[in-house]
């Protein structure tokens, strides 16, 4: 491993080869020398970062061990709550709030002797597929800042990219964390749904949201995944089982392993350049001992027309409470209905109010069946076909993103060709798989691609070993 | 619009549903942690859930489901698997704006309950929900539409809820305060609720609609709310009822509506805004998963739950020979089982519940010792004890306890000889020959100076009762 | 399935969800809306007849807890943040009417 990975620099601390003061500082000066153009952060918590920092050497001093990311600067997207410290969701409605409260993920992190660096910026309540519509302006690609870094979670996969952070986490609901990763040549996991905890991320899709890392490589990954999943009975939609051991599947190869290339995200919609990276990825695994052939998996043709009825209609739900009457923005006027009006009327953007409405109107009395019902029904469709798939195969992998980074503006004015940016993505968070982007070369212009592997539910083990073994063939 | 006027029943015909909304009696909400408790500083139990802060989850309180289950089996229901859903709408008090509750697969379903009459009464389901905080207008006399600004208190955010929805089987303002008083009864029996209407752990929302007597459809319905008391209830049914008469026999429809009952002049109202067209988007909550209490849970709660005010009352009058109907307060009081003590230990069974019923109000009565009141009431059937001597007796043994017959004595009570009796019965009748003759002229108020000269004599402990036989006897 | 999407249907949602578009704005999200729904096309052509919808993909059930007390949040740290209150309650403009 690299001086710079997390598991370096943790392993470091512990053994009182380095300090988390200065493993921090050098971030810090980082930061300071890219962000300006980068603008991944909302947020830099310089001052509290130096302190965790310094009570993590002051343990070591002592002989505690502060645990498996000791020092390891990392990264939040700000939809995760971080008490005393303002959570925005990049949105008005939220600007300056700070919760009263740090999210499960945001304790197993300082449990772990983690130093959090900061907010990272997003697209607005997650919602959107390259942090375009944040409310505090976007988040530029470090490999081409003429070009949007991916989203939800542009600005922890632009962090990782540019070394203020090896590890960040993000958030997925239709590939929001997978997507920047592939966008911004990192590595970006989706966990099954219910192995990690949701209890202090603010939602959006409640059904289709995970936490998730992003980080520069597989190991750094798969060690931030073990210190922050896990069940939790605060979220009740935790699962009970504990989360597997990563780390020590790594080195496992692939031989022997079942590799299906999703037959539907080869041809039209995909790039070229991105579909020759996936072909040489699975000669790659083939070359490493795997079986790889094309499979069918026709939910991925109707899961788009799904996830944009599902994932609305229960965020229409959770931004309900945005109403300036608890916390957050508050635009006065004469009564109550007014008021909350004109609150969600300025403090939400434009992205945020179609899903609004579209969700809105999916649940409607009248079009609940033809819409939300069936969409539902649709859901139950793509499992099967998951299922089917996946008793052939042991994993499936895909394109991440169907094109690299576009350009600022590019997609933005049309909301259906943003949304078609998540058509590889969305599935998993349907069928709640766990599914991860690992960086693959890049396209003739020098853009990175992500390859995505998928694997059934609970399968972390042979998705990560996959993954693992993608990014030996590279070295 | 007119005052309401009355109609004639035989005409038409009422049609009653009652919900009611029972708060649980648990320590915590029903999705988070924080405090059920009642009449503190405002916004003191809220935690993240509470207020609706983002990131905040919803966890089940299983002392919830199980109380729920409790009033499920007491109904008589069907316990079933079920869901939590959304009901999205928009108000203040409402801290996510949208409340969690049941919607197409309650917890309990299909159940029905007996009235002390024996009338059976239908309920169609009863789910549980979250109660919401509390909004108190400020400004224009702490009326709605005069309101300068509205205050909120989100403590009762949350509490859990049982509600009841039952079926449209009522016919009269009194079955409809018999109903109420009847679930209240149950919730407390199963520990579920303390139901009391006038503090708001029990709420009434009353649906009424008419119809001619004979017509099979039912008419067009509005739901009253604002309903705090057994006596409202019957006062907002009747006005209610009379209005949707008046206005169907002076040619117009009634028209389905939410209307608000109001104490101080007795009317109901339509409310001047209506908020929300009723739209709820009601959606399975994606942050809950299926509630599924097994076989075993519940059969568990079923083995558990105590005698049921309507067995009790069965009971009561199958092993008393007394009419269903006689049982009801009896029962209501509590003093079913001192009633059938005393009368296993040889008691007149008529004799124990009258004295029941009209002489053991006091709530102290039910640590009567079976025994001593079965002595006491045999004591008045041999003819030992007037009427009147057996109830101040009875009244001393429920406040200081003690064995009858020694009481009796301690008051020089002992019932008077016949034989005496008539003897100076005899001599009140030759020495007041003019009220005698007004007597046996039929004057029926006379008879209380003959008993009155009785009873001075006697100090008392003559029997009125008997007295008065022995002057018609004397009468002929 | 449907006609399309009209500024009407738009415009009803827009106050069920309290969001108050311009007349621009309700033509442009019209469309928008409408190009989304459009592309929902390709769920009519499917065969859901006794197919069992899947609200979740996880497939607990029975998730409890003990019906003990937690903690509760500091009063004065929530209000803190709280646009308007008045003796420890929060304030809004007048409430017209009933919640449901």
């Amino acid at each position: 491993m690299s001086a710079g990975t997390a598991a370096a620099i943790a392993g470091a601390v512990r053994a009182g080869e380095r300090r988390a003061v200065d493993v921090l500082e050098e971030h810090l000066a980082r930061i300071e020398a890219r962000e300006p153009e980068i603008h991944a952060f909302n947020l830099v918590t310089t001052d509290a970062a130096r302190a965790a920092a310094a009570a993590v050497d002051e343990q070591v001093a002592r002989g505690e061990d502060p645990g498996p990311l000791a020092g390891v600067p990392v990264a939040l997207k700000d939809n995760l709550c971080t008490r005393g410290i303002p959570t925005t969701c990049s949105s008005r409605m939220l600007e300056g709030w700070a919760p009263p409260y740090d999210a499960t993920v945001v304790e197993r992190l300082a449990a772990a002797g983690a130093v959090v660096v900061g907010k990272t910026n997003l697209d607005e309540f997650a919602m959107g597929s390259s942090t375009e519509h944040s409310a505090f302006g976007p988040t530029r690609n470090p490999h081409d800042t003429s070009r949007v870094p991916g989203g939800s979670s542009g600005g922890s996969a632009a962090a990782v990219a540019a070394g203020f952070s090896p590890i960040a986490l993000g958030s997925d609901t239709g590939g929001s964390i997978r997507q920047p990763a592939a966008l911004c040549g990192v590595v970006g996991v989706k966990p099954t749904y219910g192995r990690v905890s949701r209890l202090g991320l603010i939602a959006f899709g409640s059904s289709l949201d995970q936490v998730g890392p992003l980080a520069a490589d597989v190991a750094d990954a798969a060690l931030a995944c073990e210190v922050i999943g896990g069940h939790d009975p605060g979220d009740s939609t935790s699962l009970p089982e504990p989360f597997p051991d990563l780390r020590a599947h790594l080195d496992d190869g692939v031989e022997g392993m079942r590799v299906g290339i999703v037959a539907e995200l080869t041809g039209d919609g995909i790039s070229p350049d991105v579909a020759a990276q996936v072909r040489a990825a699975a000669e790659a695994l083939a070359a490493a001992g795997a079986s790889v052939e094309e499979i069918s998996v026709p939910a991925v043709t109707y899961g788009l027309s799904a996830y944009y009825l599902v994932a609305p209609a229960e965020a229409s739900s959770n931004l309900a409470r945005y109403d300036g009457v608890r916390y957050g923005l508050r635009v006065e006027a004469p009564n109550s209905v007014e008021m909350m009006e004109a609150t969600r009327t300025e403090g939400f953007g434009d992205e945020v109010k179609r899903r609004i409405m579209l969700g809105t109107y999916a649940l409607s009395a009248g079009y609940y069946d033809a819409f939300y019902g069936k969409a539902l029904k649709v859901r139950t469709l793509i499992r099967r076909d998951f299922e089917a798939a996946y008793s052939k195969v042991d994993v499936l992998i895909s394109p991440t993103s169907p094109t690299t980074a576009f350009r600022f503006g590019e997609r933005s004015a049309d909301p259906m060709a943003m949304y078609l940016s998540d058509v590889c993505t969305i599935v998993a968070n349907l069928a709640g798989h766990p599914a991860m982007s690992v960086p693959y070369g890049t396209d003739a212009e020098g853009l990175p691609v992500g390859v995505q592997v998928m694997a059934p539910a609970l399968g972390e083990v042979p998705m990560f070993r996959v993954a693992a073994a993608l990014e030996r063939s590279l070295a | 619009m007119s005052a309401a006027t009355g109609f004639d029943p035989a005409e038409w015909e009422v049609v009653i549903g009652l919900e009611v909304h029972a708060e649980l009696a648990t320590r915590t909400k029903l999705f988070s942690a924080a405090p059920n408790r009642f009449g503190e500083e405002p916004n003191t139990h809220i935690d993240a859930l509470t207020l609706g802060l983002p990131g905040s989850l919803p966890v089940l309180n299983r002392h919830a489901v199980e109380l729920a289950i409790r009033v499920g089996l007491a109904l008589n229901c069907t316990v079933q698997r079920s869901v939590f859903a959304r009901k999205n709408y928009f108000y203040p008090d409402q801290s996510k704006n949208y409340q969690i509750s049941q919607y197409e697969l309650p917890i309990n379903r299909d159940g029905w309950l007996e009235l002390p009459s024996g009338k059976v009464v239908g309920i169609e389901r009863a789910h549980l929900e979250e109660d919401t905080g509390k909004t108190t207008h400020v400004g224009g006399g702490g009326r709605i539409h005069e309101a300068e600004y509205s205050l909120v208190d989100y403590n009762r955010a949350g509490v859990p809820l049982l509600e009841i929805v039952g079926r449209p089987d009522l016919r009269s303002a009194e079955e409809a305060r018999a109903y109420v008083s009847e679930l209240r009864a149950i919730l407390v029996a199963v520990g579920a609720s303390d139901g009391k209407m006038e503090e708001g752990s029990l709420r009434v929302d009353c649906n009424v609609s008419v119809r001619r007597r004979g017509e099979d459809a039912l008419g067009t319905r509005c739901e009253i709310k604002n309903i705090n008391s057994l006596r409202s209830l019957g006062r907002a049914i009747e006005y209610e009822a009379a209005r949707q008469v008046d206005l169907i026999t002076s040619g117009e429809r009634v028209e389905q509506q939410t209307r608000h009952w109001n104490e101080e002049d007795g009317r109901t109202h339509t409310l001047r805004s209506k908020e929300e067209s009723d739209d709820y988007r009601y959606f399975p909550d994606p942050d809950l998963v299926v509630l599924d209490p097994s076989e075993e849970w519940i059969e568990q709660v079923r083995a558990d739950l105590p005698m049921l005010p309507a067995a009790r009352r069965h009971r009561l009058a199958e092993r008393s020979g007394v009419e269903l109907e006689r049982t009801a307060l009896i029962v209501e009081r509590g003093l079913d089982e001192l009633c059938l003590a005393a009368i296993d230990a040889g008691a007149d069974p008529a004799r124990t519940l009258t004295h029941a019923e009209h002489n053991l109000a006091d709530e102290r009565a039910t640590g009567l010792d079976p025994a001593a009141f079965a002595e006491l009431v045999t004591m008045e059937v041999d003819g030992k004890l007037t009427a009147t001597q057996a109830k101040t007796v009875l009244a001393e043994m429920v406040e200081k306890g003690g064995a009858p017959a020694e009481i009796a004595a301690a008051h020089g009570f002992e019932a008077m000889d016949t034989s005496q009796l008539e003897a100076m019965v005899d001599e009140l009748i030759a020495a007041h020959p003019d009220e005698w003759q007004r007597f046996c002229d039929g004057d029926a108020k006379i008879t209380g100076f003959f008993v009155g000269q009785v009873m001075k004599a006697t100090k008392g402990k003559a029997d009125g009762k008997v007295v008065t036989g022995l002057l018609h006897q004397r009468k002929g | 399935m449907t006609e399309r999407l009209t500024t009407a249907e738009v415009a009803k949602v827009a106050e069920l969800a309290r969001l108050r578009l311009t007349p621009e704005e309700l033509e442009r999200f019209t469309d928008q809306l409408a190009a989304v729904l459009d592309h929902a096309v390709d769920i009519e052509a499917l065969d859901l007849d006794g197919v069992e919808p899947l609200a979740h993909p996880v497939q607990l059930t029975n998730v409890m807890r003990d019906d003990e007390p937690g903690e509760v949040l500091d009063r004065e740290e929530v209000l803190a943040q709280a646009p308007a209150t008045e003796e420890g309650q929060f304030r809004v403009p007048p409430v017209l009417g009933e919640g449901a």
